[in-house]
C-alpha cells in the first residue's frame, strides 16, 4: 500500500467497475447481497475520496496536478492513460462518490418497476466508474471515452426503469449527447492534428494551440461549445433535459442533475477554456447571453409547468445558466462561482429530485393540481421540502447563494477583452432571474406542501420519512447548510486551480 | 460587550434551533428558550448600550477634506485610551481613501449649502471594529465582522427591546396554536436576522440578514398556511422584496467593484464621500440600493405587500413593522449614508429620488389608511406612511432625525399593533366597523395604552412621536427642502386625522360585536404598558432640555465626514406642526366623535366617488402587479416559452428524428429495396416493408438518427478542412 497514492484515482474509477461486474455473478434471486455489494462498493470508493480529501495539497499552485498517473496507453493514436487532479476536480469527483453513495442507499427500498436490482445496481456503479473518469482524465481520448461510458447506462436506465414515455426520452438523450459528441470528438482531433501536439494530453494540447489560427480556433471552440453545451444543457440545446429527467426514475435523475450535467460545464472549465482561451474570450458574450437566456427562459418554463418533476428539471436550466454565466465571465470569481454552483446544485437539486421520488411513491402522481398539504400529511417532508426550495432560489446562508450572487458580481467585471457593459446587462437580467425563481418554487411549495391536501388523499394515510431516505437525505442537507455558512470550504479547494485556469486567459 | 456584540445574534440564532429540535418536548412548547434569549440578548443589549455611552468621545474625524482620522478600537471602553489608527486593514484603507483623495473632494460645497461657517470638528466615539476571515473567493478576503456606534447600539436595544415585548406577549396571545413551537422558533430567527443585519460590518453580512428576515417573515406571515390567502400573502411578501432585491445584489456588486473590491461598509462610505468613486458607479449603486429599500421598506409603489402581511399573526405583525423587516431598508439607507449623500447629491437640496420616494409615500399610505376598517390594515398604511417619513428625512439630509424617528416609532407602532392585538384577543377579530366600539369600558388598560400610542404617533406634544417629527420637519426646511416640509405637515395632519378615527371605531362609541369582551392578561397588558412608558419618554432623548443627547451618542464617522448638520429645536417650527395636529384632532373629532362625517358624498359627488374608489382599490397597484404583471410573467409569458420549447425548439428536434426516418425509410424503400433488391425480390416487399417499419420503431431510430448525426459531424469537418488550411 505504500504506493496508494499512485493507483488512487484508478481505484476510484475502476473500483465500481469491479463492484458491477461481482455482482453479476451474484444469483439474481439473491437481493440483500446484491445491495450490500453495491453500497460496500460506493463506500470503499468514498473512502477513496476521503483519502484525496485527505491527502489534497491545497496549497499548492493550481498549475500542477495531484495523484498523477502518466502510462502508455495507445500509442498509435498518441494517446496516454494520463489521469490526475486539481482543485476543480476534486470537489466534483467527491460529490459523485458521495451522490453514489446515497443514490444507492435510496434505493433500498425504491427500486422503480420493473425491479431488477442487479441490473439497476451495476448501471449505477457502471455510471460511477464513468463519470469519475471524466473527472480525472487529463487526456482527451480517455476524457471522451469515459465521457461516452456514463452515456450508455443512463440510456438503459431511463429506457428499461423509466416512465410512461420512456423509449422516447432515453433515445432523445442518447442521441441528443451523441451529437454534441460527436462534434466534440472532431474538435480533438482538430487540436491534436491543427496544433500538431505530441500527444491528446490536455497539457500538450494547450500549448500548441497557439499554433492554430484564429478563426479555427474559434471553429474548435464551437465544436467544444457543442459537446459541452448540449451536457450543461444550455438554451436552446435543453430540450432532451425536461423529458429525460421527467421519465427517468428517481435515482436516475438524482445523477443526472446531480453529476451528469456537471460534466458539460467542467469540460467548458477543464478543456474549453485552457486550452483555447482566445476563442474563449470571443466565445464569452455568446455563452454569457445564452446562459442568462437560459436562466430567465429556464424560470418560464418552470412557471409552465404542472407537473413537480418536470418544473424542478426546468429550473436546472435556469440554475446551470447561473454556473455557465460565472463561466462566461472567465474571471476568478466567476469561476469559483460556477464550480461553487455545480456542487450546490448539485446537492440541492439531487435532493429535490429525490424528494419528487419519495412525493411520487407515496401520491403516485405529481401532479401539481392533485397534490397539496404536505405539511399535513407529512410534515417532515414537507419542511424538507421547504428547506430546498429555500437553497434553491439562492438563501444566503444556503449552498444555492453562493453559486448565484458571486456569479452575478463577477458579472459586473469579465475578463480583459470582454465587453464590460453587456457583461452589466447581463447582471441585472440574472439578477431578475433570482426574483423569478422564488416565484416559481415558492409557487411549486405552495402548491404541494400548504393548504389541505386534496378530496382523494385527504383520509389515505400517507407515511412520512422512513430510514433510507434519512440515510440518504440528511447529509445532503447538512452539506447543504454548511456550505452555505462555511462557503471557505469549497472555495478554499477551487481558489488555486481556478486561478491557473483564469491565468491561460490572461486575467 | 462591543467588542463582542456578535454574541447577541448567536444566542437567538443558538435559540432557533434548540426551539426547532427540543422545543416540541418542553413543558412550554419552547416559548421558554426564546423568551430566555431574548432577555439575555436585551440584557447584554443594555450593557452595550450603556458601554457605548460611556466610552469617550475621543475621536476627531474631519468633514472630507480635512486630513486627520484615526480608528480607535479600544479594547476597554471605560479606559479611554486613544490608539492611533489601530484598526483594522479596511478600516486604515478606508480612512486613507478618504484622505488620500482629499483636495479632489467636494467638501466645500457642503459648507456652501450648509452651514456657512463651516463645521465645528465635535470628537465622536470612534466606532467598535472587529472582523475575521470568512473565505478566500479567487484572489480576494473576505471578511466578516462587527461594527458597532451609536447606531448599532441604538438598534441593539430597539430590536431586543421589542421583540422580548413580542415574545411575552405572543406566550399568551399564540396559546394553544397549531404551531406554537414553529412560531417561537421563526421569531427567534427572524430576531437573528435583523440583529445580524444590525451589527454587520459588511455588506455581504447585511444581505444575509435581509434575506433571513426575508425567510422569517414568509415562514411567519404564512403562518396559517392551511389557508391560501395566507400563503398568497406570505408569498407576495416574499416575492416583492425579493424585487427590491434585483436592486440590493446589483448595488452590491456595484459598490463592491467602485470601492476597490471591498465590502465594508465603512471602506464604501469613506470612498464614497472622499471622491474615490467613479460618478456613475455611485449614482448606480446609490439607485439600486433604493430600489431594495423601495421594496423591503415598502415605499411607493412596492409597498402593497405590507398590508397583506397583516395575514400573519399579530405578534409577528408587531415585530415586522416595529423593530424588523421593514425598517431593514431604513437601517441600509442609514449605515450606507456616504453613497445616497454623495450619489443622489443630497446636499444640493431641492429634490432627490429618496425624498421623492419617501414623500410620495408619505401622503399616499395615509390617504389609504382612511377607507380601511380593519385596524390593523390601518396601523399597516401607517407604517407605510411613517416609513416613509424616514425614508424622507434620510433623502433630505436629516440623517439624526430619521434613525431617531425610526427610534421612536418603534415603541409606539409595537404598542399599537399589540394593543390591536389585545382587542382582537377580547373581540376575536380585527373589523372595526363590525365587532368593536365602546371598548373603552371593557379594556381600560388596553385602551389607555392606545391612546398613548395614538398620540405619539400623531406627534401631539410631548409625546414621543412630536420629537422625531419636529426633527424631521425641520430638518427638510433647513437642509433646503421646503416642499418636502409641507409634505410632511400635510402626512402628521393626515396621521392624526386618520387615528382619530381609528381610534373612535375601536375603543368609542357603543360595543357593536357580540361577544362579551374583556381585558386581556398580564403577559399581554405589561408589555402594552412598557412600550407605552417608552411611548411617552423616548422623545425626550433627543429634547433639547436634555442636549439632543440621542444625536450626540448615534453620530458617526460617515455622517461627520458628509457634515451632516443639525438644527436645534425651534419653538416657531414645533408651534406650526402642533397647530396643524391639533387642527387634524379637531376635525377627526368633529367628524368622527360628533359624527359630523358628511354621509352620501361619494353618492353626489363624481369626483368624490371616483377618489374613493381608487383609494378602496389601493390605486389599483394590487391589480396591475398581481393581475396584469404576475398574471402574464405566470400565465401568457409562461406559456409562450413553454409553446416554443415544446414547438420550436424541440419540434427541430424532432423534425430531424422524424426527417432521418423518413430519409432511412425512402433510402430503404427505394434505392435498397426498389433499385438493388426490388427486381430480385418483387414478391418478398411487403412483408418486408412492414417488418422494416416496426423495426424502425424500435430500434432503427438510434442507428438514422446516429447516421444524420455524424452526417453532420462530416459536414463540420469539412467546413473546418476548408476555413482552416
Amino acid at each position: 500500500m505504500e504506493n496508494f497514492e499512485d493507483i488512487a484515482l484508478s481505484t476510484a474509477v475502476f473500483l465500481p467497475l469491479v463492484g458491477a461486474l461481482l455482482l453479476m455473478v451474484v444469483p439474481r434471486e439473491n437481493e440483500g447481497a446484491q445491495k450490500l455489494i453495491a453500497l460496500l462498493t460506493t463506500l470503499a470508493t468514498m473512502g477513496v475520496g476521503i483519502y484525496l480529501l485527505a491527502e489534497f495539497d491545497y496549497a499548492a499552485s493550481g498549475d500542477t496536478m495531484q495523484f498523477v498517473v502518466n502510462r502508455p496507453w495507445i500509442d498509435v493514436i498518441s494517446s496516454r492513460y494520463i489521469v490526475g487532479i486539481d482543485g476543480i476536480s476534486l470537489p466534483l469527483l467527491v460529490l459523485s462518490m458521495f451522490i453514489c453513495v446515497l443514490v444507492v442507499l435510496y434505493s433500498w427500498n425504491h427500486f422503480p418497476s420493473p425491479h431488477n436490482p442487479k441490473a439497476f445496481l451495476a448501471l449505477i456503479l457502471l455510471l460511477e466508474t464513468g463519470m469519475n473518469g471524466t473527472f480525472v482524465a487529463q487526456d482527451l481520448i480517455l476524457f471522451f471515452v469515459f465521457f461516452e461510458v456514463v452515456l450508455l447506462p443512463m440510456y438503459f436506465m431511463i429506457g428499461v426503469w423509466g416512465g410512461e414515455n420512456r423509449q422516447y426520452a432515453s433515445i432523445k438523450f442518447f442521441l441528443y449527447t451523441l451529437f454534441g459528441s460527436a462534434l466534440m470528438i472532431l474538435s480533438f482531433l482538430a487540436l491534436f492534428f491543427k496544433g500538431g501536439a505530441e500527444s491528446f494530453a490536455i497539457a500538450d494540447l494547450a500549448q500548441s494551440s497557439s499554433a492554430i489560427a484564429h478563426g479555427t480556433q474559434l471553429l474548435i471552440f464551437g465544436g467544444l461549445f457543442m459537446g459541452f453545451a448540449i451536457k450543461v444543457p444550455m438554451f436552446p440545446f435543453h430540450t432532451w433535459l425536461p423529458d429525460a429527467h421527467t421519465q427517468a426514475p428517481t435515482q436516475g435523475s438524482v445523477i443526472l442533475a446531480a453529476i451528469l450535467l456537471k460534466l458539460g460545464t467542467y469540460g467548458f472549465i477543464r478543456i474549453a477554456i485552457p486550452i483555447l482561451p482566445e476563442a474563449a474570450v470571443s466565445w464569452a458574450p455568446w455563452i454569457g447571453g445564452l446562459a442568462v437566456v437560459g436562466i430567465i427562459y429556464g424560470a418560464l418554463g418552470c412557471l409552465a409547468q404542472t407537473d413537480l418533476k418536470r418544473l424542478i428539471a426546468f429550473s436546472s436550466v435556469a440554475h446551470m445558466g447561473f454556473v455557465m454565466l460565472g463561466i462566461a465571465t472567465l474571471t476568478d470569481f466567476g469561476i469559483n462561482a460556477a464550480v461553487f454552483g455545480m456542487v450546490a446544485h448539485g446537492l440541492i437539486t439531487g435532493m429535490l429530485f429525490f424528494l419528487a421520488g419519495s412525493i411520487k411513491d407515496r401520491f403516485h402522481t405529481l401532479e401539481l393540481s392533485r397534490l397539496g398539504g404536505l405539511l399535513i400529511k407529512a410534515p417532515k417532508m414537507g419542511w424538507i421540502l421547504g428547506f430546498c426550495v429555500m437553497a434553491s432560489l439562492g438563501l444566503p446562508g444556503l449552498a444555492g447563494f453562493w453559486g448565484e450572487f458571486p456569479a452575478i458580481l463577477s458579472a459586473y467585471n469579465p475578463a480583459a477583452g470582454v465587453s464590460e457593459e453587456l457583461f452589466r446587462f447581463y447582471m441585472v437580467v440574472a439578477a431578475v432571474g433570482t426574483v423569478l425563481a422564488a416565484g416559481y418554487l415558492l409557487w411549486m411549495f405552495q402548491r404541494t406542501a400548504f393548504g389541505e391536501p386534496t378530496e382523494e388523499f385527504s383520509h389515505e394515510p400517507i407515511p412520512d420519512m422512513q430510514w433510507p431516505e434519512y440515510a440518504a437525505w440528511v447529509p445532503l442537507l447538512i452539506l447543504i447548510l454548511v456550505l452555505g455558512v462555511y462557503p471557505n470550504l469549497l472555495f478554499g479547494i477551487t481558489q488555486e486551480a481556478v486561478q491557473h485556469v483564469v491565468s491561460a486567459v490572461g486575467g | 460587550m462591543l467588542e463582542n456584540a456578535w454574541i447577541i445574534p448567536a444566542i437567538t440564532f443558538v435559540s432557533f434551533w434548540i426551539i426547532l429540535f427540543f422545543g416540541k418536548r418542553l413543558p412550554r412548547g419552547g416559548s421558554e428558550i426564546g423568551v430566555a434569549a431574548l432577555v439575555l440578548t436585551f440584557v447584554l443589549s443594555c450593557v452595550a448600550v450603556f458601554q457605548w455611552v460611556d466610552r469617550p468621545a475621543d475621536t476627531i474625524i474631519q468633514p472630507v477634506g480635512a486630513s486627520h482620522a484615526s480608528a480607535d478600537e479600544g479594547e476597554s471602553p471605560a479606559g479611554g485610551h486613544e490608539s492611533p489608527a489601530a484598526g483594522m486593514d479596511e478600516m486604515e484603507e478606508g480612512h486613507s481613501l478618504g484622505m488620500r483623495v482629499v483636495p479632489a473632494a467636494a467638501g466645500g460645497e457642503t459648507d456652501v449649502e450648509g452651514e456657512a461657517e463651516g463645521h465645528e470638528v465635535e470628537p465622536i466615539r470612534a466606532a467598535v471594529d472587529k472582523s475575521t476571515t470568512w473565505f478566500k473567493l479567487g484572489s480576494l478576503e473576505v471578511k466578516a465582522g462587527i461594527h458597532i456606534d451609536g447606531l448599532a447600539v441604538t438598534m441593539l436595544f430597539v430590536v431586543t427591546l421589542i421583540s422580548l415585548l413580542v415574545h411575552i406577549f405572543a406566550t399568551n396571545y399564540m396559546q394553544g396554536d397549531v404551531r406554537f413551537t414553529h412560531f417561537f422558533a421563526a421569531l427567534s430567527l427572524f430576531t437573528t436576522g435583523m440583529l445580524v443585519l444590525v451589527v454587520s460590518s459588511t455588506t455581504l453580512q447585511m444581505l444575509f440578514g435581509w434575506e433571513l428576515m426575508g425567510l422569517c417573515s414568509f415562514m411567519l406571515i404564512g403562518h396559517w398556511w392551511e389557508k391560501k390567502e395566507n400563503s398568497n400573502a406570505a408569498m407576495k411578501a416574499f416575492l416583492t422584496t425579493r424585487t427590491g432585491d434585483i436592486g440590493l445584489l446589483v448595488g452590491i456588486s456595484t459598490l463592491f467593484f467602485a470601492a476597490g473590491r471591498t465590502f465594508d461598509i465603512a471602506t464604501i462610505n469613506a470612498a464614497a464621500l472622499g471622491g474615490g468613486m467613479s460618478e456613475t458607479a455611485l449614482k448606480v449603486g446609490a439607485a439600486a440600493l433604493l430600489v431594495a429599500v423601495i421594496g423591503k421598506s415598502a415605499q411607493f409603489p412596492l409597498h402593497t405587500w405590507l398590508p397583506d402581511a397583516m395575514a400573519g399573526p399579530t405578534p409577528v405583525s408587531a415585530l415586522i413593522h416595529a423593530a424588523t423587516m421593514v425598517v431593514a431598508g431604513v437601517y441600509l439607507v442609514a449605515r450606507l449614508y456616504g453613497v445616497f449623500w454623495q450619489g443622489f447629491d443630497i446636499s444640493a437640496g431641492g429634490a432627490n429620488p429618496i425624498a421623492i420616494v419617501g414623500g410620495v409615500t408619505v401622503v399616499i399610505a395615509a390617504l389609504l389608511a382612511f377607507v380601511q376598517n380593519d385596524i390593523k390594515k390601518v396601523l399597516a398604511y401607517s407604517t407605510v406612511s411613517q416609513l416613509g417619513y424616514m425614508v424622507m428625512a434620510l433623502g433630505v439630509g436629516a440623517w439624526t432625525a430619521a434613525v431617531f424617528h425610526l427610534f421612536t416609532h418603534a415603541f409606539f407602532k409595537a404598542l399599537l399593533f399589540l394593543g390591536s392585538g389585545s382587542v382582537s384577543h377580547a373581540v376575536h377579530s380585527f373589523d372595526m366597523r363590525k365587532e368593536m366600539g365602546g371598548l373603552r369600558k371593557h379594556m381600560p388598560t388596553t385602551f389607555a395604552t392606545f391612546m398613548i400610542g395614538s398620540v405619539a404617533l400623531a406627534g401631539v406634544f410631548p409625546f414621543a412621536g412630536f420629537w422625531s417629527k419636529d426633527e424631521i420637519l425641520l430638518g427638510a426646511g433647513k437642509n433646503g427642502y421646503e416642499f418636502f416640509m409641507y409634505v410632511g405637515l400635510v402626512g402628521a395632519f393626515m396621521t392624526a386625522a386618520y387615528m382619530t378615527r381609528c381610534v373612535y371605531l375601536t375603543f368609542f362609541g357603543e360595543y357593536r360585536g357580540h361577544g362579551h369582551p374583556h381585558e386581556s392578561p398580564k403577559a399581554i397588558t405589561v408589555p402594552l404598558i412598557v412600550l407605552a412608558v417608552f411611548s411617552v419618554g423616548a422623545g425626550w432623548l433627543n429634547a433639547p432640555f436634555l442636549n439632543y443627547w440621542f444625536g450626540e451618542v448615534t453620530r458617526n464617522e460617515t455622517g461627520v465626514m458628509a457634515g451632516l448638520s443639525h438644527h436645534p429645536f425651534e419653538i416657531g417650527a414645533a408651534l406650526v406642526s402642533t397647530v396643524v395636529v391639533l387642527v387634524a384632532l379637531g376635525l377627526g373629532y368633529v367628524l368622527f366623535f360628533l359624527d359630523k362625517l358628511p354621509t352620501g358624498v361619494t353618492q353626489r359627488n363624481a369626483l368624490a366617488r371616483v377618489g374613493y374608489r381608487i383609494l378602496d382599490n389601493k390605486y389599483y397597484l394590487d391589480r396591475l402587479y398581481t393581475d396584469w404583471i404576475v398574471g402574464s410573467v405566470k400565465g401568457a409569458i409562461a406559456k409562450a416559452a413553454y409553446w416554443i420549447n415544446q414547438r420550436v425548439l424541440d419540434g427541430v428536434v424532432n423534425a430531424v428524428g422524424v426527417g432521418a426516418k423518413r430519409l432511412g425509410r425512402w433510402v430503404y424503400d427505394t434505392i435498397d429495396q426498389g433499385l438493388v433488391d426490388g427486381a430480385v425480390n418483387g414478391a418478398g416487399t411487403g412483408a418486408e416493408g412492414a417488418g422494416g417499419a416496426l423495426r424502425t420503431i424500435q430500434s432503427g431510430r438510434v442507428q438514422q438518427y446516429g447516421a444524420l448525426l455524424f452526417g453532420a459531424a462530416t459536414v463540420f469537418a469539412f467546413v473546418l478542412a476548408i476555413l482552416a488550411v
